[in-house]
């Protein structure tokens, strides 16, 4: 099978068919990632520019580790070391790079919809990793893959999202791609932080729930966000030891969730604010696995949008 | 027949004529002599020795009149001129346009407005009446010499672009208008509530993870200003209302008899906020597009009258300037060239209004706000006409865009209804290209029906 798009721009636009694709791609990818020679020469020949406006250790990481993975050149840059920093505009930078024959541009933008505006001038391939308070849309499929490792189906599943949900471009991934799949989501978070008519998102909407005990009562897993602490100062919460007090996620408040319920984090994690130390250390605890999932799924990100076929025979 | 172009005098015949007066559509004929009306008669041809210009059955109207238009200059040329923007409001129909304050410098002294007065009259495309800033510099703290503002020839006041946040200044601001007579515009946005937005606050806000800007935004500025217009009895007039809630609390004053008028823009009454979905900057425009309630609100107050008149906004900015991620991007579209195509083909055509009706909305009501003389179709005003073919099909194309900037989301789009040009005190402005010569075709052609 074959993903027939150029880019990969969000879930929202993803039918379950090709997320489920994604996924399975993923799954083999995850396995070469267990042998003693971890590189297949599935893009040998391609070059792929990674380029951060913001700043990015784990998906930066992940990506460029995906991308030699799969033998493909790679180049990058972040904003800081760039002539970014002496006012070229987007369009300028990125058509130059494309100048230079490159076949993706994975991208990281502080800016909603920033892909979407390389997409209208770009030949190239297009790979979100991130865009403003928009989308993450590998971040969710990595935390879906870790999620369908354990539990085979999304049906009938519950997933409660925690956090600063209107800034927040994972929620609203997760929330498309969880949904698609036929998962239940609930999201949780301040007043503050949820944004307007959030019920609506997603394929069928979600649960709203302020109560954070309630929120997770019947969750098969939990996804807590990152607090970004600049947020205090927009007056979105008073200080983080009430955030913590009210939001965070303890192993006393993990009392409250099924024994099952596992924890995700997409990192970094503020230990303290958004999720106790014990509990970001603990048994339900699945960041780690996320992380080695991110390089499998990213993996077959690139090798699908790079027009490659997948075959449960053909990476053997 | 003898050429009627460049003429003094000359007989347009066998128009349908409409009167916003008297809310008649009629077949006629109209003298201008002079650069005046000096006759109207009921034929549809004449008896005549002067020149024909024989407008077949096209649809004449007065001029319209914009009481909201960003001209730019002086300070903005790149974006646009006196010249290209009174050529893309006669293009539009209009032969009246009001300019807004915010150029570089700000319209606060009386020599800017004497050096856009006469740039106007060297352009001589329409006219151009000038809104001066009610604070220096559009900074909302110190009031301007009104006096001094309206001798240079300035007719409103307004910090458009700005909200004045100091309620003291405002009213400060408001009492010394109403000394002077002049109508103030205000530009109703919370500048705190509005900070960082990019939308309308609503479901395609969270869809597309961009800050909104919510309804009572607008809502709570209206409000003090109305509030304010009443304690003053200034003569207030609220800029491009986008929200149901501004509509009914400006229903609410004139019910009340504050002295309060408003307008609303083509792409508010046509246009939702679902449409961001890609990101087009073209869209992204101050106070944000709304919701489909809003739209059918803005619709609701403008045919029961709490809405006085349609006003474009033509806000052009650069393709530089548009051409980058949606939040780096300044607000604003071009409307003056689309604003009748468009509320014809949305609101005449799908039976919404009746053509009389948009004709007003754009001529004698926006000019009553205001107080200018424009807008009428009767002996003795200036011979400011302008030409609709309302059946005309067409599909805008940016090459067909007379202002210097192409910021419409409306380009590939297609119209019913075309403007043919106007006439500004009786000398004929084609609005048409012609396809073969590549410039304006020298005449309505008569349309043969």
């Amino acid at each position: 099978m074959q993903l027939n798009r150029k880019d990969l721009l969000g879930l929202e636009e993803l039918t379950p068919e090709e997320i489920t694709l994604i996924l399975d791609t993923g799954d083999s990818f995850k396995e070469i990632l267990e042998r003693p020679i971890k590189k297949v020469p599935a893009l040998r020949g391609k070059t792929i520019a990674n380029i951060f406006y913001e700043p990015s250790t784990r998906t930066r990481l992940s990506f460029e580790l995906a991308e030699k993975r799969l033998s493909a050149d790679t180049i990058g840059f972040s904003q800081a070391m760039s002539s970014v920093s002496k006012g070229e505009t987007l369009r300028d930078t990125v058509e130059n790079i494309q100048a230079m024959k490159v076949d993706i541009v994975v991208m990281r933008h502080g800016s909603s919809g920033a892909h979407r505006f390389l997409a209208e001038f770009l030949d190239a391939s297009i790979v979100n990793a991130g865009d403003g308070q928009h989308e993450h849309p590998t971040q969710a499929l990595l935390d879906m893959m870790t999620l369908r490792q354990r539990w085979g189906t999304f049906e009938g599943k519950k997933v409660t999202i925690i956090g600063d949900i209107m800034h927040s471009r994972v929620a609203r991934s997760n929330i498309w791609g969880l949904t698609k799949l036929g998962a239940e989501v609930t999201v949780c978070g301040s007043p503050t932080m949820m944004p307007p008519e959030v019920g609506k998102l997603g394929e069928g909407g979600v649960n709203v729930e302020f109560d954070l005990r309630r929120a997770i009562s019947e969750a098969d897993a939990i996804n807590v966000l990152r607090i970004q602490l600049e947020r205090q100062e927009s007056m979105l919460f008073p200080s983080s030891q009430e955030y913590f007090e009210v939001f965070g996620v303890t192993n006393r408040v993990l009392e409250h969730a099924p024994e099952h319920c596992i924890v995700m984090h997409p990192g970094p994690i503020n230990r303290g604010v958004e999720i106790a130390q014990d509990v970001a250390d603990g048994d339900r605890a699945v960041i780690l696995e996320q992380v080695t999932n991110g390089v499998a799924v990213r993996m077959a990100v690139l090798f699908l949008v790079a027009g490659g076929t997948f075959e449960e025979s053909s990476l053997q | 027949m003898i050429e009627w172009k460049d003429k003094r005098e000359f007989w347009i015949t066998g128009v349908r004529l409409a009167d916003p007066e008297t809310g008649k559509i009629r077949t006629g004929s109209v003298l201008v002599q002079k650069g005046v009306i000096a006759d109207i008669v009921r034929q549809k041809s004449v008896d005549t020795d002067l020149p024909v210009c024989d407008a077949g059955m096209y649809i004449c109207a007065p001029g319209f009149v914009d009481i909201h238009t960003h001209l730019r200059e002086p300070g903005y040329e790149e974006k646009e001129t006196i010249k290209t923007g009174t050529a893309a409001a006669a293009a539009g129909g209009y032969t009246s346009v009001l300019c807004m304050a915010n150029t570089d410098p700000v319209i606060d002294e009386p020599s800017v407005i004497e050096y856009i007065k006469r740039k106007a009259v060297e352009a001589g495309m329409c006219r151009v009446y000038v809104a001066a800033a009610l604070t220096k510099g559009l900074g909302g703290e110190v009031i301007n010499e009104y006096h001094f503002l309206k001798e240079a020839g300035a007719v409103a006041l307004s910090d458009d672009g700005m909200y004045v946040t100091n309620s003291q200044v405002m009213r400060s601001a408001m009492e010394y208008a109403l000394f002077h007579r002049l109508p103030v515009i205000s530009h109703c946005e919370d500048n705190f509530l509005v900070k960082g937005s990019q939308m309308n606050e609503g479901y395609s806000s969270t869809r597309f993870g961009l800050k909104g800007a919510p309804a009572v935004s607008e809502e709570i500025a209206v409000n003090r200003d109305i509030r304010l217009a009443s304690l003053t009895g200034a003569r207030l007039h609220v800029a491009h209302v986008s929200t149901a809630g501004s509509v009914e609390m400006i229903k609410a004053a004139k019910r009340k008899g504050v002295p309060v008028t408003a307008e609303v823009t083509p792409h508010h009454l046509t246009l939702e906020d679902s449409l961001l979905e890609n990101y087009d900057r073209n869209l992204k425009v101050n106070p944000p597009l709304r919701g489909r309630r809003d739209i059918d609100a803005l619709r609701a107050g403008l045919r029961d009258g709490t809405i006085d008149c349609i006003a474009t906004d033509h806000a052009p900015h650069h393709e530089i300037d548009k051409q980058v991620e949606f939040d780096k991007a300044p607000p604003g579209m071009i409307g003056l060239e689309t604003a009748f195509a468009q509320l014809h083909t949305e609101l005449v055509v799908k039976g919404k209004f009746e053509l009389i009706d948009l004709v007003r909305l754009m001529t004698i009501r926006p000019a009553g706000v205001i107080g200018l003389p424009g807008g009428r179709l009767k002996k003795g005003v200036p011979a400011d006409l302008v030409l609709i073919d309302p059946n005309e099909e067409w599909v805008l194309e940016r090459s067909m865009i007379r202002s210097k900037s192409k910021n419409t989301p409306l380009a590939g789009k297609r119209f019913t209804g075309r403007i043919q040009g106007v006439f500004f005190e009786g000398k004929w402005r084609s609005a048409i290209f012609s396809e073969k010569r590549g410039r304006e075709s020298s005449e309505p052609a008569r349309r043969h029906v």
